[in-house]
């Protein structure tokens, strides 16, 4: 899951190492979009759950199914009481070598698929994963392909700072976390 | 006319400002002008909007002076029960956090964006942004307030990490000069508050101890004394 590091504040680039993702438990990462204050009151959230979890003891673990019912819930109930949480939520994972890969927005919508993308990414990238994804990508063409998108919403969408957070989940249970800025290409 | 002259004197005062935080080698600068206002009239030329929380934490304020009083009021209530609970003196994460809670919670109601800072013996020096929303940002430097509009590329440009005190104290009250040279809600004296394992500084620059900037003029205590050291040229040819 790759997202860029800008916090904007209007139309001013505020805040430019913002880390958009972050883990959730073993299994699963959470990518979001829009108010960040609202992001990291949903991050609490899940740490609550995550703890509780844990408290188990009982060797299960929430996976990236649990977590995306349970941000489902708490962004329908939300939307329902005409008090969201402003944020589109994206959540990846790989339990016991199943992989997931979800949305959630702000009104409740939920739903799974291969690639997904927020905000301008929706116009600008999913063009190009929908005609260039496919079941049985290399690790290698899948980051350029991903690479592929970021630039072309770095040249096109005005709120896009060159700086990226990537954050790789392998299936033997390894995350990896990446931080850096692309050459632009072209004229 | 009566009611014009009423917003003025018991209208909302809001503190147009600047305000900034900055970490150094072994602790933090905090800084800020000194203007409130209410609309267009300066209530206080000489406000405090550096307001101590405990001995070792200190809070920037912006915005509403009302709502940021209040936070500030209660966060520091809260933090002298959370010290005699500890035992020791508050850590300048805690704080910050019940900034953001208070913000957070009452985002459709308050009008105020803080920035915390202080040293504690486990993290040292450390600078907390809590914006509009009750975002909780921890950073190596923050401004706010509308002043710090003017000062982004500023910023951009002359801040580094690992100053020593002086060239952060230095970098403080200049990027607060320039913003009050530019930014009309922003104005009066330059205050700083510096905070390290030894303890609290307060500074405080009146206008003349400042930076002279583009068109501004040095300060003179009256025309008389001009007049003397040359001699006026005819108007008229």
């Amino acid at each position: 899951m790759a997202a860029d590091m800008g916090g904007s504040y209007g139309s001013t680039l505020r805040y430019k190492s913002l880390e958009r993702i972050k883990p959730v438990g073993k299994h699963s990462i959470i990518g979001a979009s829009g108010e960040i204050s609202d992001f990291q009151e949903i991050m609490r959230y899940l740490d609550d759950q995550v703890l509780n979890d844990n408290m188990w003891d009982d060797g299960n673990s929430l996976g990236p199914k649990e977590i995306h019912s349970y941000l489902t819930r708490v962004m329908y109930n939300r939307r329902n009481k005409f008090d969201p949480l402003w944020n589109t939520l994206i959540l990846g994972g790989v339990k016991k070598g199943q992989k997931f890969l979800g949305m959630v927005t702000m009104i409740g919508v939920n739903f799974e698929e291969n690639h997904i993308a927020t905000g301008f990414g929706n116009h600008m990238a999913q063009p190009l994963l929908r005609a260039e994804w496919h079941e049985n990508l290399t690790f290698e063409e899948g980051v350029t392909l991903l690479e592929k998108c970021m630039r072309v919403l770095l040249y096109r969408d005005r709120s896009a700072v060159n700086k990226f957070q990537v954050l790789l989940l392998f299936p033997i249970n390894l995350m990896r976390l990446m931080c850096y800025g692309m050459r632009l290409l072209g004229k | 006319m009566e009611s014009h002259k009423e917003n003025e004197i018991n209208g909302p005062h809001s503190m147009g400002t600047t305000i900034i935080g900055v970490t150094y080698n072994g602790g933090v600068v905090l800084g800020a002008d000194s203007r409130t206002s209410t609309g267009v009239y300066v209530a206080n030329r000489a406000s405090d909007k550096i307001t101590q929380l405990t001995d070792n934490v200190y809070i920037c304020r912006s915005g509403s002076a009302a709502d940021s009083q209040t936070v500030s009021d209660y966060v520091r209530y809260f933090l002298h029960q959370h010290t005699i609970q500890l035992g020791q003196p508050a850590t300048v994460k805690v704080a910050a956090n019940l900034v953001r809670m208070l913000s957070y919670n009452n985002k459709n109601f308050l009008q105020t964006g803080m920035i915390v800072g202080g040293w504690d013996k486990y993290e040292g020096g450390k600078i907390y942004g809590v914006p509009l929303g009750g975002t909780l940002l921890e950073l190596p430097f923050t401004i706010g307030g509308s002043g710090s509009s003017y000062l982004y590329g500023f910023f951009d440009q002359a801040w580094k990490d690992g100053m020593t005190q002086e060239e952060a104290e230095q970098l403080v009250v200049k990027a607060v000069s320039l913003a009050i040279a530019r930014d009309g809600a922003s104005g009066g004296v330059v205050r700083t508050v510096t905070i390290n394992s030894e303890g609290v500084s307060r500074k405080y620059y009146p206008e003349d101890k400042l930076p002279r900037w583009h068109e501004e003029l040095e300060p003179q205590n009256s025309l008389l004394d001009i007049l003397s050291s040359s001699s006026p040229e005819p108007m008229v040819s």
